[in-house]
């Protein structure tokens, strides 16, 4: 924890401030916003942001809450001062992400296909075969073009000015996407000016980079323009509004799976015109329920005999099925060890030391450390399950000692990190706030690119660290200068 | 286009459409009681009748009131036919195609649901009804200008129109349906005061007193509203103009498909057999038979349409 803290062992840090550093003296790449906002009404800015609020609820950027009643929609708190990153320090992190990316995707290639790591003694075979993630079904299959994670989202947190850490990976179906875009499209309608002075480098190509990218991924088969389709659990599902958005965007349809079937061994869709077959379909659905046949028989959100068709190469799944054992959490404790191992470099963004809870001295040094540490399930996601050491009471801590006892291997631990912090615009003026960075990569045989910036996720409460949208998280535009 | 997605289309402005012809039916209900012209009680419940509401009225209500029936039609969360969740299910099909749609129509559907949500939150004082009922037609419009400015002319565009011409054909038959008796010649008691609150009453509800005197001049009778209603090609709420616009949109799907399906028969049908003779013709088959046949053929047409196009499988 930042500042003072319950732990009184802990050394207090200083929090880095990425507008006014530790010493309070202005970063070079916020010089030009800040004479700006100096010249600025604060009362012009107040009707700003509440007009930035009506903006995203008109264009129903909206997200449902998980558990709620069907008919809640909420939007995600958007802050209107920017977060501003410079072109140097873009690159740096930028090299690192490509790297990392190229990583996890050869991974998965070998873990489906040889599993050299581990042949090798790198990675404990344990890890894989005893792994919820693992999908025996894709083992020896080879994906078009040798793509696995076509779209991935590397979680970044800052404690410093040069001091970057990937808090987590996500090469499942990371989401978020629409919230950069539709971000920006806010700040360009609403500050337009803001724009002419600073040289922000453009996040709107991704749908089109998105689209060719996919594209590029279509089965050998392929002839023509390959047909390329997002597939949506529905109109229910939270994140809907961000499948519709990449559809629409990338102009072609959005499915659900009652709109799908195999017919002449293609996955189609029906049309009015009757069924059309797809060359590649960017599935928003989990792996567990995307074909009934060959997964959870239950499911009413896929393609009955979709993975047969995959395994005959008659058909492109983006992201590929399994390759959630590449952001598997305690795979992650390993990533330093895999990038070395597949791209034969020293890795270049850093891990944040991990305590894998599964190994008894790690255990024991957790269960002493539990008020200092963060604690998170290993296959848990949106801050759900997880334990902030600092922030917990004594009966919290006591009731996740008793959890972590029962089932060791379900859990990693983490020191707290003192994250970065992007001054949002609060009631009383600018106030720092907690900040975490998604950078968006796209994966084709073409090569990796990675768009200028991602979704800056904001903790809007006072010294809070958790920046998840279900967990009263918000969001800011994420600016990379040009050089 | 996805079946789904044509689904959506059709019903998204199909629920539209009749939002707007219930607003409509209200705003004559009311003018027609505030000026004392009619017999209260009946008005409303032919009101109730003509939206296609009266059953579920019927069943939570004992007596036909005007406050309770008009909250009943506007805003009732259990009437499915409420102009509150036609809105919202229009706005929900809206949601489900929002790749069909430009951003300006999505715009105009999402911030009239928002606007209406609002003023509908909570039962309506009578004197803000003119304005909700205002913002009703107004948001209609506003999509239906949206869609008419920034929409590309393919299947997405026919769909829409075809759920649009399909409700307002069925709405004006419906009008026809529960006061058929007015028009009929042996009832006509010339200048009574008692029919000429009926004629505008039914003119009202199709928003077209004004087009319907200048066209048929200060002398016009119940023939002349028959006729206007069901066959004048000029009115855009007629049977024979809405059911024209069905055959050509219909047309243009069978033209962009390359296939002529079993509705464009049925439509040409229509056309050809009801619409394409005399008023005279029409009374001689009996008024009341007439609409009866047009809304069972208009209901075979809308379920032919979702099998052709596979809405659903």
């Amino acid at each position: 924890m930042c500042g003072p803290s319950k732990a009184s062992q802990m050394t207090e840090t200083p929090i880095f401030d990425e507008m006014w550093g530790n010493d309070g003296q202005l970063r070079a790449p916020y010089g030009r916003f800040q004479n700006w906002l100096e010249s600025e009404d604060p009362k012009r800015l107040r009707a700003k942001q509440r007009e930035a609020d009506d903006l995203f609820r008109l264009s129903g950027i909206t997200f449902n809450v998980y558990g709620r009643s069907e008919a809640e929609e909420r939007l995600i708190p958007f802050d209107i001062i920017p977060r501003i990153i410079s072109a140097r320090e873009w690159q740096r992190l930028s090299r690192g992400i490509e790297q990392r990316v190229r990583a996890i995707n050869a991974f998965l290639f070998d873990i489906y296909n040889g599993q050299e790591i581990i042949k090798a003694g790198r990675l404990p075979r344990e890890m894989i075969a005893q792994n919820e993630a693992f999908l025996p079904h894709m083992l020896g299959l080879r994906p078009p073009g040798g793509v696995y994670t076509h779209i991935v989202g590397i979680d970044l947190v800052r404690t410093g000015p040069d001091q970057f850490y990937v808090l987590e990976d996500n090469a499942r179906t990371p989401s978020g996407v629409s919230y950069m875009l539709e971000n920006r499209e806010t700040m360009l309608q609403m500050f337009p000016e803001l724009f002419s002075r600073n040289a922000v480098q453009p996040v709107q190509t991704y749908p089109m980079d998105l689209l060719h990218s996919l594209a590029a991924c279509a089965p050998e088969s392929t002839h023509s323009q390959p047909t390329v389709a997002v597939l949506t659990p529905g109109i229910y599902n939270s994140a809907y509004f961000e499948h519709a958005f990449l559809a629409d965007q990338m102009g072609v349809e959005l499915v659900e799976g009652h709109d799908l079937q195999v017919v002449d061994g293609r996955v189609a869709m029906r049309t009015t015109a009757g069924y059309k077959p797809i060359d590649v379909l960017y599935r928003r659905v989990d792996d567990d329920f995307l074909d009934p046949l060959n997964f959870n028989p239950e499911s009413q959100l896929g393609v009955p005999g979709i993975m047969d068709v995959y395994r005959a190469g008659g058909i492109t799944i983006a992201n590929a099925p399994g390759t959630g054992i590449a952001d598997d959490k305690a795979i992650y404790s390993y990533m330093p060890e895999i990038v070395e191992f597949y791209t034969g470099e020293r890795p270049l963004l850093e891990n944040v030391p991990t305590w894998r809870c599964s190994e008894p001295q790690a255990l024991a040094y957790v269960l002493e450390h539990l008020a200092e540490l963060v604690v998170k399930e290993v296959h848990g996601s949106g801050g759900y399950g997880m334990l902030i050491g600092p922030a917990a009471s004594r009966k919290e801590l006591a009731a996740f000692r008793a959890k972590l006892k029962a089932r060791p291997a379900n859990y990693i631990a983490q020191p707290t990190l003192c994250l970065s912090t992007v001054p949002i615009f609060a009631r009383s003026g600018l106030a720092p706030r907690h900040v975490d960075l998604r950078p968006f990569v796209l994966v084709s045989p073409a090569g990796i690119k990675i768009t200028p910036g991602g979704l800056t996720r904001v903790a809007l409460k006072k010294g809070s660290l958790v920046v998840n949208s279900s967990q009263g998280g918000g969001t800011k535009d994420t600016w990379v200068l040009e050089d | 286009m996805l079946g789904k997605t044509a689904n959506g289309l059709f019903w998204m402005y199909r629920y539209l459409e009749r939002a707007e012809n219930t607003s409509r039916l209200i705003e004559t209900g009311q003018r027609i009681a505030l000026t004392r012209l009619g017999a209260s009680d009946d008005q409303w419940r032919s009101v109730l009748q003509t939206a296609a509401c009266e059953q579920g009225y019927d069943a939570q209500y004992e007596a036909v009131i005007k406050d309770a029936a008009i909250d009943w039609m506007l805003r009732a969360g259990d009437n499915p036919s409420s102009v509150l969740t036609m809105v919202g299910a229009a706005r929900q099909n809206a949601r489900m195609v929002r790749t069909a749609l430009t951003h300006e129509v999505w715009e105009a559907m999402n911030g009239t649901y928002m606007r209406l949500r609002q003023m509908l939150a909570r039962k309506v004082a009578e004197r803000d009804l003119p304005a909700v009922l205002g913002e009703i037609r107004q948001g209609a419009a506003l999509v239906r200008g949206a869609t008419h400015g920034t929409m590309l002319r393919n299947d997405i565009y026919n769909f829409a129109r075809l759920g649009t011409f399909l409700e307002r054909a069925d709405n004006t038959a419906r009008i026809l349906d529960v006061k058929y008796y007015v028009l009929l010649p042996s009832l006509m008691h010339v200048g009574s005061s008692i029919d000429n609150v009926q004629w505008e009453t039914i003119l009202r509800s199709v928003s077209a007193r004004g087009g319907f005197r200048m066209e048929y001049g200060p002398d016009a009778g119940p023939r002349d509203i028959a006729k206007f209603l069901v066959l004048d090609r000029r009115m855009p709420r007629s049977l024979a103009f809405c059911t024209r616009k069905l055959r050509e949109n219909l047309g243009y799907l069978g033209t962009s498909h390359g296939a002529r399906l079993p509705s464009h028969g049925m439509v040409n049908h229509i056309e050809t057999t009801y619409l394409s003779h005399g008023i005279e013709a029409v009374f001689e088959y009996g008024l009341h038979e007439f609409i009866q046949k047009q809304l069972a053929l208009l209901a075979g047409l809308g379920r032919q349409i979702e099998i052709d196009y596979r809405f659903f499988e």
